[in-house]
């Protein structure tokens, strides 16, 4: 059963949910990948803002004629690892990624009361169609590395580190693991 | 025998086509593995994603969009026959061009920097096209592209082993780079890996090895048996669909071997999503 969930994500929604668990998402994300979060962390102010707000880690395909923007899946977590902390500290309460974080950023979730989600890696058609509306907000030079502001509607996505240490990557392959 | 004349303006149309088709159009036999292990999978929330990946290859060939947004760089393998001859310009820059051509028409991500650490300026059309060309028998021109997206590649591993290590040591090498990709490069893969030849030999029969169709064993009964043997530990892991815990981590591995150095044990390891897309055309 899927938890319906409203962007920005407030600390008592963030607090309740679980790793594993399924949420669709709707409301306003903000797309960084790697250059965007090396030059967000160059800006004392950012093109938006950062209390619990949602971070996803995508670079779009082009959008064709009449289409609101192009395939749009998640990219690997772990290379924004380095910048997170200091994005949690800015206030931001919801990643959006796919794969493992490393220990600071897990750490960081649990500090801050942020979460963690995987949205499909390699299912950006579909995905694309829960995006209604979409922006180049900041760096359009960086093309697909822009950010984005995105207006989504029941993005699907899986709670990976809730803010409670719980770890979906490390539960599940405990779980499914054969000796 | 007269040679076969073949335009570079051919060429370069048949690979803007193929670069196009590729990311749009699942090949069928990926797509019968994501069926097949949505149809054995143990996890229930894996199953779930499963169909979505089901779900969303039928949206990329209905609506005529890429499966995924990372829609790579474009690897070719490319057979050429010796009793072609190539007219109207430059063999190579025919790809590049072809690339530049499909990724732009075709509104797909260009994801080709510049220079990998100094400028990483996006190029704008995705050139260079990576081109590996055998010279075969023939008359034929044969291209195969495969866009290798970042994530998967990305867990790519080579092991220049001891020849001690043997059989068991390939083993461990190629489980552990599953093991410690997990999550990043989008399970349910596929694992292309080469026992043997030099180092760079053995990378590219790494990726060689995920030209065949997904699950079909190597025709040498040795390397299937070795290949069904890293299937069952692989799945065994539990790393599932997306990582999210599950009993169908691989949809196959594909192993090539090749005569290696009395002094080498060479593996390597090249991770394919299971957006595994491939096309061909005989020109």
């Amino acid at each position: 059963m899927e938890i319906r969930l409203t962007l920005p994500l407030s600390e008592e929604a963030a607090l309740s949910l679980r790793s594993g668990d399924r949420v669709l998402l709707t409301g306003i994300v903000y797309t960084a990948r790697d250059e965007a979060h090396e030059r967000l962390m160059k800006l004392e102010d950012w093109p938006f803002e950062p209390q619990d707000a949602a971070i996803y880690y995508t670079g779009p395909c082009p959008a064709p004629p009449g289409a609101v923007i192009g395939p749009v899946g998640p990219t690997t977590s772990a290379r924004m690892d380095a910048y997170t902390p200091a994005v949690l500290a800015k206030g931001v309460r919801c990643l959006i990624g796919k794969g493992q974080r490393s220990d600071s950023v897990k750490a960081a979730l649990i500090e801050h009361h942020a979460v963690y989600l995987a949205a499909t890696g390699g299912a950006g058609a579909l995905l694309s169609k829960r995006v209604k509306a979409a922006r180049v907000l900041a760096f359009p030079e960086l093309g697909a590395e822009a950010v984005y502001e995105l207006l989504v509607e029941d993005l699907p996505c899986t709670v990976i580190n809730d803010c409670h240490g719980g770890d979906l990557y490390q539960e599940g392959q405990r779980e499914y693991a054969k000796p | 025998m007269p040679l076969r004349e073949l335009s570079c303006d051919t060429i370069r149309a048949a690979v803007a086509q193929l670069c196009i088709e590729a990311n749009r159009k699942l090949p069928p036999d990926v797509y019968a593995a994501l069926e097949k292990a949505k149809s054995e999978e143990d996890s229930a929330l894996c199953r779930e994603i499963l169909g979505d990946l089901i779900e969303n290859a039928d949206i990329a060939r209905r609506e005529g969009i890429p499966i995924c947004q990372d829609t790579g760089l474009a690897v070719f393998f490319v057979e050429l026959g010796q009793d072609v001859h190539i007219s109207g310009g430059d063999f190579r820059k025919a790809f590049d061009e072809g690339v530049a051509q499909g990724y732009t028409e075709g509104y797909l991500r260009k994801s080709s920097l510049d220079s990998p650490f100094l400028r990483r300026v996006n190029r704008g059309d995705n050139s260079p096209a990576i081109v590996y060309t055998d010279i075969v028998p023939g008359d034929a021109l044969k291209i195969t592209v495969c866009p290798k997206g970042g994530g998967s590649e990305n867990m790519s591993a080579l092991g220049m082993l001891t020849p001690a290590q043997g059989r068991e040591g390939v083993k461990r090498f190629i489980v552990d780079a599953v093991k410690k990709a997990g999550a990043n490069p989008c399970p349910p893969i596929i694992v292309g890996c080469a026992v043997g030849g030099t180092a760079e030999q053995c990378m590219l029969l790494a990726k060689k090895a995920l030209l065949r169709s997904v699950g079909e064993p190597n025709p040498d009964e040795e390397v299937a048996a070795l290949e069904r043997e890293l299937l069952e530990e692989i799945n065994a892991l539990g790393i599932g669909t997306q990582g999210f815990g599950g009993s169908r981590t691989a949809l196959g591995v594909h192993m090539l071997t090749h005569p290696v150095h009395l002094a080498s044990l060479s593996v390597a390891v090249n991770l394919q999503c299971h957006a595994a897309r491939h096309q061909t055309v005989i020109l």
